[in-house]
């Protein structure tokens, strides 16, 4: 008795499972995008609204990353394979090469910019930074007289007179972050170009990107609002991380000026402030009109409503393009230019 | 008095004298300090740590809202006055909302000024309406006094997690929307109430209309086919290995393994379930069926060792007797060891569901750790589940998702507790002593 129930049920769990994965044989009819979790907030909020607006199915945001996002993308076409990546920086050759090799056809919409700021609690002293004491207090190795020795700023004010007599404690992304590589691309290469006598001790391109490991920058892990949370019982500290959490936590929080320019929002749109970095996504053309949705789904992330001056990605922290840029941007992106390389 | 030192060891008498009594009393009276200071030391961190989630969390069950008096016009909801359906769901309801937002100010102009004045409210205003009309089409050429959510922002506001007392520029809350939401609060125009939406809704990116009722959902899909593989195999294994299984090298060897499995970080299992569920059989990401399949792979050997314990501690006694009784092998076990080992098994069944609830780092691989608006219907459907959501949440910019995390953990902590209390009782209820 006992036995036969057993085994009933469990033929009958087994026959469930056989036809929910027969079901699975289905066309697709949800778009689905992965990528960048900077682009997440943004991506998800369009993604939100298509599925309210339209008639379609609201799309299945992932967010695995720049990296881990163009990886998927470009391993084939095919249902099973993403439709969309988002990317909080250019496509890079290699990729691009995957993805042509796997017959791929990409169309790159360039969405906006994203600042990346060195924040501090409001209780803390207001840091005047230029890129190159940015390059002096974090880098690895600095050359000092002549010479490439490791790091031995301890104080800010070590590096400048004028800079605050304040230990430097920076606490950043790990390396598996594209807060991070944008961070190190943009600050660290760029103030290094600027530190006189770096060029002839070799520190140019990736030997800038090197970030000391002697407890003056802490990896304080991916997640943004942990750092704001460190930074706020911490007044001394100084953060690494995107404009929109500096933007939610205004209260509380404020951004260092990089070379003189605050980080705000108007100077970060005019390319003002330089930290910062381009964001995108990439629609794959082979899936457009058979996944049901890319093309509307395209036009809702391009619309006034979205991106626009009072477009809603803009609440959620997005820096936009100039106009210009824009409607440039929404012919390609609807007229599914192809990106060649 | 005899010197101490003349007499051998090996006559050494017990020092009862009175200084070595104390000694060990002092003793005995430190050690049980030192137990209390630890089962203390961990009572204080466990309330630390709900105290800080409850603290925090709690605010998130209500939500603040305000009330309007709107107009349904039945010239812009309905102008065919036919109550399709199809028509009134498509209704411009944002435009009736704003109208009625207006009245309230009608002084309010200027583009700027009226964007922040539609922002006190929520952007999912007019969903609540549409709701509403769609369920009672006769309200149409009313005007009702209809209480809508406030946006994210001003509810942080209202709960007092925007400070009023900083520069406007730093505040997310303009001093323009301070004046109008002071005006309807002095109008008995604010209120807040239980939020119904945190419990019935999918995933949102505006934080008031967030809810975990999808993740909760994909949390039970994904349970179901975790305990319908895990179970019967795990039992099945156990029984055989206990009972059937001749004792030899080669059962040893399945023995360690299962040991060790059990050991293995969950990741792994993950991976593996990238690679075979949707690289080699072409299983949909995201669905609670492969994310159940992966789960279960790692409750296994958990439900195997409870199991094969359960079994073990049925007196041999019991068997042998149902054999004398010229019952098979088959009958015995079946008949009588199984059922008495159940309880044991349940429980050790729980207890692994418990952890594959808690679950985020398999799930991550095999894509379940997305943005998911829709609540999932069936085993296929893209889903998430509920330790992932306070995941996605924790990460999320706008300040309202930290009171949101909060709560979803409370609610994942509750489910947990049920289900080990579930397995408490159970082991009171059956468990027989021999």
């Amino acid at each position: 008795m006992y036995l036969k129930t057993f085994t009933l049920a469990a033929a009958v769990t087994l026959a469930a499972l056989t036809v929910t994965m027969g079901g699975a044989a289905e066309a697709r009819d949800q778009i689905r995008i992965v990528g960048s979790s900077t682009v997440f907030p943004f991506s998800t909020s369009v993604a939100e609204q298509f599925g309210k607006t339209t008639k379609f199915k609201t799309p299945v945001v992932e967010s695995t990353g720049s990296g881990g996002g163009m990886k998927l993308f470009c391993s084939g076409v095919g249902e099973e394979h993403p439709d969309v990546t988002n990317s909080s920086r250019r496509i890079k050759k290699s990729e691009f090469d995957k993805c042509t090799a796997n017959g791929i056809g990409i169309t790159e919409v360039k969405i906006g910019f994203d600042g990346i700021v060195l924040g501090s609690s409001k209780a803390g002293p207001d840091l005047d930074l230029t890129l190159s004491q940015v390059f002096l207090a974090l880098a690895a190795r600095v050359p000092v007289d002549g010479k490439l020795v490791d790091n031995p700023h301890k104080m800010w004010s070590d590096i400048d007179p004028t800079l605050p007599k304040q230990k430097i404690e920076v606490l950043g992304p790990p390396p598996t972050s594209g807060t991070r590589d944008a961070f190190v691309e943009i600050a660290m290469e760029g103030g290094c170009e600027g530190v006189a006598g770096a060029k002839e001790l070799g520190l140019e391109k990736k030997a800038c990107h090197i970030i000391r490991e002697d407890g003056a920058f802490v990896e304080a892990g991916e997640n943004d609002n942990l750092i704001v949370q460190k930074l706020e019982s911490n007044p001394n500290a100084v953060g690494i991380f995107g404009f929109s959490f500096l933007d939610q936590n205004a209260d509380k929080m404020k951004g260092a000026h990089i070379n003189g320019v605050p980080a705000e929002f108007e100077e970060i749109a005019d390319g003002n402030y330089p930290v910062s970095r381009s964001l995108y996504f990439y629609v794959k053309q082979q899936h457009v009109g058979v996944i049901p949705g890319i093309k509307e789904f395209i036009s809702e992330f391009t619309s006034e409503d979205a991106w626009g001056e009072d477009g809603y990605l803009l609440d959620k922290g997005l820096i936009p393009l100039s106009d210009a840029d824009r409607d440039a941007t929404i012919k390609a992106a609807t007229g599914l230019q192809s990106l060649s390389m | 008095m005899t010197d101490l030192a003349a007499i051998p060891v090996s006559q050494r008498k017990p020092d009862l004298s009175e200084a070595q009594l104390r000694r060990r009393y002092r003793a005995e009276a430190r050690f049980r300090l030192y137990g209390v200071a630890a089962i203390l030391f961990a009572v204080g961190i466990l309330a630390l740590l709900l105290g800080s989630i409850v603290s925090t969390g709690f605010s998130a069950f209500t939500q603040t809202e305000i009330a309007l008096d709107i107009e349904l016009d039945p010239a812009t909801i309905d102008p065919a006055g036919a109550r399709d359906p199809d028509v009134l769901a498509s209704a411009n309801y944002r435009k009736i909302v704003r109208a009625g937002l207006t009245e309230l100010f009608p002084d309010v102009s200027g583009r700027r000024t009226k964007r922040d004045l539609n922002r006190l409210i929520s952007s999912g205003a007019d969903l609540t309406l549409r709701d509403r009309v769609l369920a009672n089409p006769s309200i149409i050429g009313t005007t009702l006094r209809i209480w809508v959510k406030s946006s994210a922002d001003i509810d942080s506001f209202n709960k007092g997690q925007i400070p009023r007392d900083v520069v406007e520029a730093d505040r997310r809350v303009k001093d323009n929307q301070i004046t109008w939401f002071d005006a309807l609060a002095a109008d008995d125009r604010v209120r807040r109430s239980f939020n119904t939406t945190l419990f019935t809704a999918g995933d949102s990116r505006e934080p008031e209309q967030a809810g975990i009722w999808g993740a909760a959902v994909g949390s039970f899909l994904t349970l179901i086919v975790t305990l319908a593989l895990s179970f019967p195999v795990g039992v099945m294994a156990a029984v055989y290995l206990e009972a059937f299984a001749p004792k030899n090298r080669w059962t040893d060897l399945i023995e360690v393994n299962i040991n060790n499995l059990a050991a293995v970080p969950s990741i792994v299992f993950g991976l593996l379930g990238l690679a075979v569920f949707l690289n080699f059989f072409g299983l949909p990401r995201s669905a609670p069926v492969v994310g159940g399949t992966v789960l279960a792979l790692m409750t296994l050997p958990t439900i195997i060792i409870a199991g094969r314990a359960a079994l073990n501690a049925v007196p041999p006694s019991i068997r042998e007797a149902a054999l004398a009784m010229g019952a098979s092998p088959l009958q015995a076990i079946t008949h009588h060891v199984l059922p008495l080992a159940m309880p044991g098994i349940l429980t050790g069944t729980i207890i692994g569901m418990a952890r594959a609830l808690g679950e985020t780092a398999p799930l991550l691989m095999i894509g379940m750790v997305a943005f998911i608006v829709d609540i999932p219907r069936t085993f296929t459907d893209p889903a998430t589940v509920l330790p992932v959501q306070v995941f996605l949440w924790a990460d999320a910019p706008e300040r309202a998702f930290v009171e949101k995390t909060s709560a979803a953990i409370l609610v994942l902590l509750a489910f947990l507790i049920a289900m080990n209390l579930a397995a408490v009782i159970l082991r009171k209820k059956f468990e027989r002593r021999w």
